[in-house]
Parts: C-alpha cells; structure tokens; sequence
C-alpha cells in the first residue's frame, strides 16, 4: 500500500459535508479592532517596530526618497512610477537585474499595509519586483499610499490574493535569540524606511 | 494496532538516546543553577510580554475560540482537505510525496537532495525537521543541513539540542555564545565580542554566503492552505526568506495537522500566533507561497506530507486535541516545571507541557522516558490557560498518566511524582495557580467563549497523591514518605 493510501484510508471518510460546517464555524471575533485614524495608527505601529515613517505627499515623495539614499546604487523595480524617483540621478538607479550584493538597497511600492499590526505586504505585483529584490540588500524603501492601508488583518487579507508569492513584513530583520536581547539586523535588510503618501 | 502503527513507534521520533527519564534529568538540571537562572529570567521575560500582548486584543477570547473550532473541524475532515491540498499544490507546479513515518520522510527528502546532485542544504527553523531527526539522517547520505535561524545554528555549533520550542538556545547565555563562535565559526572576527549585535552580525557574515549560493533549501510549514495550496512560514530573522526565496529547489516537510481549510483562517491564526509566541502584534517576516512562481523565486518546490503517529493521536478522543497545537510554545513560558527542569529533561525535540502530552502519543508510552513524561507537571493548569487553541493540556496529562501508570515501575512514578511534590513552594505554588484559574473561571470578560473553549475538568479538585490512592491504592503514602 503506497503511504497516501495508508495516511488516507487510516483518515477515513467522517460523515457529514466538510464544506457546509466550514461555512457555519462561529467566529464571534471583531473584524474590526479601529475605526478612524488609521494611517495614524499604521505610522505608529511601524515605528513600533523601529522602522522609520516619513509622512510626505505626493509632491514631497522624490525629494523625500532622495534624501534618504546613502551612498551607491539602489535597484528600481520596473513598475516603479518615473515620478517618484525623478530626483535621483540616473546612474544611481539599477534595473533588477542589477547584481544585489552591490546595491545599497531598494525602493517598492506594496500591495497592502495592515493599521493593527503595522505591517506591510509585498504581493510582489510591478512596483515590487521579485522577492529576492527587497530581501538581499541592505536598506528598502517602501513607499505606502494612505488608501493602501486596511484596518486589521481581516481587512487586510481581503484585499490580496493569497495565491500570490507574498512577503507580510512588520519592522527590518529581528532576532532575539541570544538572552532575549532584540538585535535588528540579521539576515534581511537592516534598515526599513516607509513613506506614508 | 494499524498498518501504520504497527511498524516500531521507534522509527517515528528519536528519544534522545542515553536520555534519562525525566525525574533524572530533571534533577540534574534543577542543580545547574547558570541553567535555571537563564530559564527563569527568559521565561518570566516572555510571559509579561505575551500577557500585555494578549490583553491588547478585546476579542481574544474569541479567537481562541475560533482557532479552536477551526482546527477541531480541520481535524475532522482531514481526509478530505489533504486530498484538496495536494490537488491545489499540484495543479500550482509543485509536487507532494507522503510518508507514514520519520524513515519514509527522510528517505524522501534524502532522495530528492541526491536528484539535484548537491550535497550542502541551508534550513529554515522547523519543529517537524527535528521530530524526525532529519539532519541526522541527511548526514548518514553524506548530505549536509546548515540550519540559519540563529538559535538553531548555535545549538548546531555547539553538538547540543533545542530546549525551547522558539528560542532553541535558551539555555546558553552570551558569554558561552561568543566561545562558541570563536571556536567553532571559521569566520568569526578577532576580538568578538559578546555584545548580541556584534553576535548576530557574525552570523550574518558567515550565513551570507551560504544563501547566496545553496541551491537547495528544506523548510517547514507553519500553516498550510487546503483551498489555495499555498504554504507559510513565520519568522523574525529573514533566514526565512533567504531560505525560501533564493534557492532553485525547495522541500518543505509538514505534519499533516497544519492545514488550514481556506485563506480566511489566516485572520485568526496570524492574530493568536504572533502574540502568544513572540508577544509581538506581528512578527516580522511572513512568507507565503503557492506552488511554484516563474521567475520569482525556486522553480521545483516539493511539500512531504508527514503522519508520523499523527493519524493515531487523532484517533484518540482525548489526546487528539494535541493536534491544534501551533507552536507557539507559550505553554513553556508559563510552566513552573519547565522553567526550573528545562528543555533538555523531556527527552524530544518538544519541551514543556506540550512536549509531555505529544512525545508520548507520538512514541508511545513504551520507554522509561515516555511513560515518566505525563507525570512531568504540576497540573496546575497555567499551560491551558495561555494556550491560544485552547488546548486542556491537564486533562490530556491526567489521561496519558492512567496509561502509562499500568507500563510503568510504580517506583519510576513515584518518584516524578515526588520531584513534582517534594518542594512544598513547588507544591504551592502549582495548587496556587490551579486554584486561582478555577475561581476566575466564571468571572472572566468573555464568560461565553470562555465557557465554550473550557470544559472544567475534574483534575485539580483532585491531588496528585488522592489521584494515586484512589487509582494504586494505598501504596502512595508508603512511597511518597521515603
Ligand atoms: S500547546 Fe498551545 S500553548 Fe503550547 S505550544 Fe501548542 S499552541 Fe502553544
């Protein structure tokens, strides 16, 4: 007997329709947890993480993502709107296929940001590239629209498709493995920067 | 017994060999005091932490309730939503395999590391990994696994084991990390130093290569979704994504109680997980991922679906409620057992109290270590009262215990038994905390969902030594004097 066989048939066939109990699971939990303020309360709850929020507009954001490079080069995904980086020179902005050990970081855009819990997710649609952009270098740039950011994770995962590569991100790289001591900075990029449009 | 269980429970999780039963171990550790100093301070650290993360949530009654529910119908058509999950991962480019137990998944995964040719893995934290000794079996093909997440490396450094289900190296503090690294981390810096940023930078420089250049990677799964096919892993550090992302082949192990039946149910569960486990609102890093995507990511993706005694748990009435477990190891925090025997005296890669009600059903009660574990624990309850699925770890304990009770030496018992009893604070404080959860029970905020996710059991009304005589007779009070 193959292992599915054995693993299924020791399962057996329960009575009764799977589909139509899922749909009458009680589920007395809030949809939502916040009604007004949330870009607010999306900026504080990424600072939480200590992240850095920038709240610009729309006019502000070239000049406040220039501002914010360090020295080198940053990778531009393709779906990137020309207008937000117009004030950084040319030869400072590297398509994807730019070799990621050498760039200083990334500038995206995201799918989705969650008020509640202060995260951002990738779904990695055009202005966000595949994933390994916003993963190898150093620094990433986010850039948020107020109409992005959705109430609480309910509201949030209504908004993706799950099906999707997606990347759900609260904060830079953590670890707390030596003594409980939050140590930012491990593997991913050290520094996350969101500018909240 | 079944097919499936017929062949040695042996093969299905490794008890650490020359481990002794837990009374042994624990004593010994109860003695290391740099040991249990460690453990109390990151265990009273965490439980604050979870408390004030938990209390943040007006309905989080509710979401135990609902994760509670979810997973108990999962369960109960497990059948039906692995079928739907393999045919969604198939139909997304990936492939399933199935193993009935840790021999058949490591042959697996062993297999499909030798069809790529390589012979150096990187690995993504993972409990099931663990549960079948899978490193262990991977290197006995000449294949080696480089585990990433930071605690896993410095257990791997140092030959040692995980004592913590989330913070696997708990047990050691900064000091003995720096020697490690210097020692045993070629390229560790001169001068290291014990500061943890200067610890983990360390770590990133020796791993860095390692991800940019493994072409195979081996995960586990912390959710899976029956509908969707698709697969998640939580975590905090980024090794994660590394592992996840940048590798051209990626096998990834899950016990077969992870699913999920639809995307939705990730609004409950990515609310309970983070705040029990972390007492974050939200970890850092989530990854999802269905089947394979062009392009974006590794291009063969291959998920081994593991019963490993899972499907004997399930049968059991009682001890099936193990099964919703998540991980989340708040039921280590929160014990007074653990935080004085630590991980390492219970034997498996599952610490705690929910280490003592899972290794056993895995295994069976059939070695010393086994049959001793129900008996590793105060009953106090603390361990159900933080569970966020809800699980009545004292009534599975007090269950297991009644089994094992026939297969054990009376004196074996006995003597776990007065480990638990000898210290009248231990004592006290376990009738404490069993006493004070019982009388708050009626008054809590959510008296509703509180009341349908609990059903008083019995146990703590009863003593452990009343517990005996009226099972055993009278021979507690002779042995329990000694
Ligand atoms: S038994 Fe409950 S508290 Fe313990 S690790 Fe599992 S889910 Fe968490």
């Amino acid at each position: 007997m193959s292992a599915r066989d054995a693993i299924l048939g020791r399962l057996g066939a329960p009575e009764g329709d799977p589909d139509a109990e899922y749909l009458l699971l009680h589920r007395g939990y809030l949809e939502r947890h916040h009604g007004d303020g949330l870009v607010e309360l999306f900026a504080e709850r990424v600072a939480h993480y200590r992240a850095i929020v920038h709240r610009v507009t729309e006019a502000e954001l070239p000049g406040a993502l220039a501002a914010a490079l360090r020295l080198g080069a940053y990778v531009v995904p393709e779906g990137v709107p020309a207008a937000w980086t117009g004030s950084i020179e040319p030869s400072r902005r590297l398509g994807p296929d730019a070799d990621l050990e050498r760039v200083s970081g990334t500038i995206t855009g995201c799918a989705v940001g969650i008020a509640e819990t202060g995260t951002i997710v990738l779904d990695h649609g055009a202005a966000q590239g595949r994933r390994a952009l916003t993963l190898v270098p150093d620094h990433h740039l986010v850039v948020v629209r107020a109409d992005q950011v959705a109430a609480d994770l309910p509201d949030g995962l209504g908004r993706l498709d799950i099906t999707r590569p997606l990347t759900f991100i609260s904060g830079p790289s953590a670890t707390s493995d030596i003594e409980l001591s939050r140590v930012e900075g491990v593997h991913g990029p050290r520094t996350l920067e969101v500018f909240l449009v | 017994m079944s097919d499936i269980a017929k062949d040695a429970t042996a093969s299905r999780m490794p008890t650490y060999v020359g481990m002794p039963a837990f009374p042994k171990a624990a004593h010994e550790a109860v003695a290391d005091t740099r040991l249990r100093r460690n453990l109390a301070h990151a265990t009273g650290t965490i439980r604050e932490r979870r408390a004030a993360a938990v209390a943040e949530l007006d309905d989080w009654a509710e979401l135990r309730d609902a994760g509670k529910r979810i997973k108990d119908h999962t369960l109960e058509y497990l059948g039906h939503y692995l079928r739907m999950l393999e045919g969604k991962v198939t139909e997304a480019g990936g492939v399933v395999h199935w193993a009935r137990d840790a021999e058949e998944a490591n042959a697996i995964v062993a297999r499909l590391i030798k069809e790529t040719g390589e012979t150096e893995v990187v690995k993504v934290k993972s409990m099931a990994t663990q549960e079948i000794g899978l490193n262990e079996a991977l290197a006995e093909h000449g294949i080696t696994a480089l585990e990433t997440d930071l605690a896993e490396l410095i257990v791997q450094l140092a030959d040692d084991r995980p004592s913590h289900i989330l913070v696997p190296a708990i047990h050691k503090n900064r000091a003995e990390i720096r020697d490690l690294f210097s020692h045993r981390m070629p390229s560790a810096p001169e001068g290291l130093t014990d500061e943890p940023a200067d610890l983990a930078e360390a770590a990133r420089r020796h791993l860095r290569a390692k991800f940019l250049s493994a072409k195979v990677a081996v995960s586990g799964a912390n959710f899976a979704i029956a509908d969707t096919g698709t697969i998640l892993v939580v975590e905090s550090e980024g090794n994660g994504r590394m592992c996840l992302t940048l590798p051209e082949t990626l096998i990834t192990v899950m016990g077969i109680e992870k699913l999920l039946p639809s995307a939705r149910d990730l609004e409950v569960f990515l609310q309970l997980l983070p705040r029990s486990s972390t007492a974050e609102r939200m970890n850092p890093y989530t990854s999802a991922w269905t089947g394979v995507t062009p392009g974006d990511g590794p291009q063969n993706f291959h998920l081994v679906l593991l019963d490993n005694g899972r499907t004997d748990v399930r049968d059991e009435e009682v001890g099936r409620q193990a099964l919703r477990c998540i991980r989340c190891s708040a039921c280590l925090n929160v014990c007074p057992v653990y935080a004085r025997a630590g991980g390492h005296a219970y034997g498996s890669p599952y610490p705690g109290p929910i280490g003592a009600i899972l290794s056993p059903q895995i295994r069976g009660i059939g070695s010393k270590v086994d049959a001793s574990l129900p008996f590793a624990s105060s009953l106090c309850g603390a361990c159900y009262e933080v569970c966020p699925v809800a699980i009545d770890i004292p009534e599975v304990l007090v269950h297991l215990r009644a089994k094992a009770a026939k297969k054990l030496p009376e004196k074996t018992v006995m003597k776990v038994a007065a480990w638990g009893l000898r210290s009248p604070a231990r004592l006290a404080l376990g009738q404490t905390l069993a006493g004070r959860a019982r009388s708050l029970a009626p008054h809590l905020r959510f008296p509703r969902a509180w009341a349908d996710t609990r059903d008083l059991p019995p146990i703590p009304k009863e003593s452990f030594r009343a517990w005996w005589k009226r099972t055993h007779g009278d021979s507690a009070d002779r042995k329990d004097a000694s």
